[in-house]
């Protein structure tokens, strides 16, 4: 079976899953937009939110919920075992990883949707400014952010301590990414708003994607044999 | 790709310092019927995922025919169907559902009509687009030995396949298994129920402290061999 095939076939059951259960974005949503919420209270007085603190809050936000996700999205395999069904088909299981992390990307996609309007909304912040640039930005910090969790979610899917040593896995290695991101955003929001430092940290991010999601690939198969 | 024959060749498997498999040699042929028996924590179910390929032996080898599991890659794996004691179904999804989704996973043809085949086999039929959550241990046994067997394999790994089935269900599924057996499949299965297997098996062994034995079932039936081998 194709490649493609397999990676629609995974999605589309995922998504099945999702929308009868609604666990996933609602658990995220919430928890994204209650992240947002609390830092509001703290940033904002009288009406007036502190300065540059709008990147920094979308993206803690964007990565706080992301790792909610990715830890149920394979907690949901763990339950009954479906991921070593999964690695017994007779498929690429690297088609497995892409399936996975375009399902993940699909939920943190709705959860931005959300955030970054209520983030404009709350502090004052000019998201909307650079539209397109900030998309861009969005979309290669998600997917670096995707790519490396995906991984550490599929491999830690029956330890013990999965939720603990995700994050702890995860932070560390993803930290270019909300740094990148953050830094990006900030250049957009600026009062004199600077395109091309933005456009430098897309560069590193697309960077970081392209390095993380090779890695994944090529170890995908050898990770979860065992 | 297909095989005749699974061959454990000295297996031995650590998950750490403990040691689950001793150098465990069995081999098994096609048209076989063999049970698999052992007490709690004896390996049963750790031989059972290395056969399926999901567990690699710390040092021995295994082939299937004469290929290893990592020269038949995806190919092999479309032969093996697996019954682990988590029965690998979606809870969230319909009978159909996840049969149709495991189906074309493993590049069934006619999903539909192989689904409506399975769903009858199951005696689930009646209940097809009902979401598995809904239903009791037993029909998601019976879904998901039948989720195990939808693409043909070649080697049927069966981890207690009794568990919660009724008295109808065991004697159906007694009588799948030995259709199975009669179409050249290697079957191995481990149960605890030996009065269930004993006129089915051809021949079983006994995992015991990750060493395997064989047991004469003409001596006394399986009952009085696997006590031998217990308390030898």
């Amino acid at each position: 079976m194709s490649f493609l095939r397999v990676v629609w076939l995974v999605m589309r059951k995922d998504l099945i899953v999702e929308l009868r259960s609604r666990e996933i974005l609602y658990t995220t949503l919430f928890f994204a937009v209650s992240c947002v919420l609390v830092f509001a209270f703290g940033f904002v007085r009288e009406g007036q939110p502190m300065e540059d603190v709008g990147a920094g809050i979308l993206w803690i936000a964007v990565a706080f919920s992301g790792t909610l996700a990715l830890g149920r999205a394979f907690e949901r395999e763990r339950q009954s075992e479906t991921m070593r069904a999964l690695l017994m088909a007779p498929v690429d299981r690297p088609a497995l990883y892409v399936a996975k992390l375009i399902g993940v990307m699909a939920l943190m996609a709705a959860v931005e949707v959300i955030v970054v309007p209520l983030v404009a909304l709350l502090f004052q912040a000019p998201l909307f400014r650079h539209l397109p640039m900030l998309l861009a930005l969005l979309l290669a910090g998600t997917v670096g952010f995707t790519a490396v969790g995906t991984m550490f979610g599929a491999m830690l899917a029956r330890a013990r301590s999965r939720d603990v040593l995700l994050p702890v896995l995860l932070y560390p290695i993803t930290v270019p990414v909300i740094i990148a991101g953050v830094r990006g955003t900030s250049a957009l929001l600026q009062a004199d708003p600077d395109p091309a430092v933005a456009r430098a940290w897309l560069s590193l991010l697309l960077s970081f994607d392209v390095v993380f999601i090779t890695l994944a690939l090529w170890t995908f198969e050898p990770v979860m044999t065992d | 790709m297909d095989f005749d024959s699974l061959t454990f060749d000295e297996v031995t498997r650590n998950f750490g310092r403990r040691r689950a498999l001793n150098r465990v040699s069995l081999t098994c042929h096609a048209g076989e019927l063999i049970a698999l028996l052992g007490p709690n924590g004896a390996g049963k179910s750790t031989l059972l995922s290395i056969a399926a390929t999901l567990l690699t032996p710390s040092s021995g080898t295994v082939r299937y025919g004469s290929q290893s599991a990592r020269d038949g890659g995806a190919a092999l794996r479309a032969r093996i169907g697996f019954l682990a004691h988590d029965l690998f179904v979606y809870p969230e999804l319909s009978a159909a559902e996840n049969l149709w989704f495991f189906a074309r996973l493993h590049g069934v043809r006619d999903a539909a009509q192989v689904v409506d085949g399975a769903l009858r086999q199951a005696n689930l039929q009646d209940r097809r687009d009902d979401p598995v959550m809904t239903f009791s241990r037993g029909m998601r046994q019976r879904l998901a030995i039948e989720r195990a067997l939808l693409h043909a394999p070649r080697l049927v790994l069966l981890d207690e396949p009794f568990t919660g089935l009724d008295d109808t269900a065991v004697v159906a599924t007694r009588a799948r298994l030995s259709v199975l057996r009669d179409r050249g499949c290697i079957v191995l299965l481990t149960t605890h129920d030996l009065e269930t297997v004993e006129a089915l098996v051809d021949r079983a062994v006994v995992l015991s402290g990750g060493r395997l034995s064989a047991i004469d079932k003409n001596q006394g039936g399986l009952r009085a061999g696997y006590r031998r081998v217990a308390t030898s």
